[in-house]
C-alpha cells in the first residue's frame, strides 16, 4: 500500500520534472527539471530493487552528465532566449498529436505483451546487488563490457580532437605552417 | 469509494509512466529548437528506457535487465560528451544553439 503512494509521488515529480524541462525558456531551468527527473528515476530503480544501478544512475546522470550540460549552458546558452518561431507549419499541433500518439502507442502495444507474457512471472528476491550485476557483467557480457571500454575512448578522443580541432585552431595552425 | 487494499504497483504502471516520459521527450525533440535542450530530450527518452529495462528485468527475475541498462547509460554518456563537444564546436562558428538557423542542407 505504501508502495502504491510512493510510486505516485514519485511518479507525479518525475512526471513534473519532465514538464519544466520541456516547457523552460531558460536552459538552465530546463537542466534542473531533468535533474528532478533522474533523481526520481534513482528511486524507481531502488523500488525495483536495482540498488547499485540507482547509484550509478545519480553519479552518472546526476552527477557527470547534468553537470556537463551545465558547464555547455553556462559557456553558451544561458542568455540567449530561445525563439519560437514556427519554421514548420504547425509544428506545434503536430507535435502534440504525434507525441499524445506515440504515448497511446506504447502503452496498448504493452499491454498486449503484458497480457500474453504475464502469468509465468515469480517474485525474485534481490537481484539487483552489485554481486550479482557484476556476475552477469563480467560473466555472460565480458565481450560487450569490454567493448563499451572502446567506445568511450573513442568518445573521449572525439571529443578532444573536437574541441582542439576548431575554426580558431585550425587559422593558427595555417599561419605557423606558413611562418 | 473504490477499494485501494489490494492494489499493488505492477510491472504495468512503470511501463505506463516509461511510455509517457519517452513520448515526453520525442516531443521535446520536436518541439524545442534550443540544441541542448533537444539533447535533453534525447537524454530522457534513454532515460525512460532504462526504466523500462529494470523493471522487466524486476518482473522476470533476470539482472540482465539491469545489465542492459548500465550499458545504455555507457552509450548515453558516450553520445552526449560528443554531442556535447559538436554544439560547441557549431557555436563557436557560428554563435548559435539555434537549430532553425543551422539549414544549409535544407532542400
Amino acid at each position: 500500500m505504501i508502495e502504491v503512494f510512493l510510486f505516485a509521488i514519485f511518479a507525479l515529480v518525475a512526471l513534473s520534472g519532465a514538464v519544466v524541462m520541456l516547457t523552460a525558456r531558460n536552459p538552465v531551468y530546463s537542466a534542473m527539471g531533468l535533474l528532478i527527473t533522474m533523481f526520481t528515476m534513482a528511486l524507481f530503480y531502488i523500488m525495483l530493487d536495482a540498488h547499485f544501478v540507482a547509484a550509478v544512475q545519480i553519479l552518472v546522470y546526476a552527477g557527470a552528465v547534468m553537470t556537463l550540460f551545465l558547464f555547455v549552458i553556462m559557456m553558451i546558452g544561458v542568455d540567449k532566449k530561445e525563439e519560437r518561431v514556427e519554421t514548420i507549419p504547425f509544428q506545434r499541433g503536430i507535435t502534440f498529436v504525434v507525441a499524445f500518439g506515440l504515448a497511446v502507442v506504447i502503452i496498448l502495444a504493452g499491454r498486449q505483451a503484458w497480457v500474453t507474457g504475464s502469468d509465468a512471472f515469480g517474485s525474485p528476491d534481490m537481484i539487483g546487488t552489485i554481486e550479482t550485476v557484476a556476475d552477469s557483467l563480467f560473466g555472460t557480457w565480458t565481450i560487450a563490457f569490454l567493448s563499451t571500454v572502446f567506445l568511450l575512448t573513442i568518445a573521449a578522443v572525439g571529443t578532444v580532437a573536437l574541441a582542439m580541432f576548431g575554426p580558431t585552431a585550425v587559422q593558427s595552425t595555417d599561419e605557423e605552417e606558413g611562418a | 469509494m473504490i477499494v485501494m487494499a489490494d492494489v499493488t504497483v505492477t510491472v504495468g504502471w512503470y511501463m505506463i509512466l516509461a511510455a509517457v516520459l519517452f513520448s515526453m521527450g520525442a516531443a521535446g525533440v520536436l518541439l524545442r529548437r534550443n540544441a541542448l535542450v533537444m539533447f535533453m530530450s534525447v537524454e530522457l527518452m534513454l532515460n525512460s528506457v532504462n526504466l523500462t529495462f529494470i523493471a522487466a528485468g524486476n518482473e522476470l527475475g533476470l539482472v540482465e535487465g539491469q545489465v542492459a541498462a548500465l550499458f545504455v547509460m555507457v552509450v548515453a554518456a558516450a553520445e552526449v560528451t560528443v554531442g556535447l563537444a559538436i554544439l560547441v564546436a557549431v557555436f563557436r562558428r557560428r554563435s548559435t544553439a539555434n537549430v532553425d538557423l543551422l539549414s544549409e542542407l535544407k532542400g
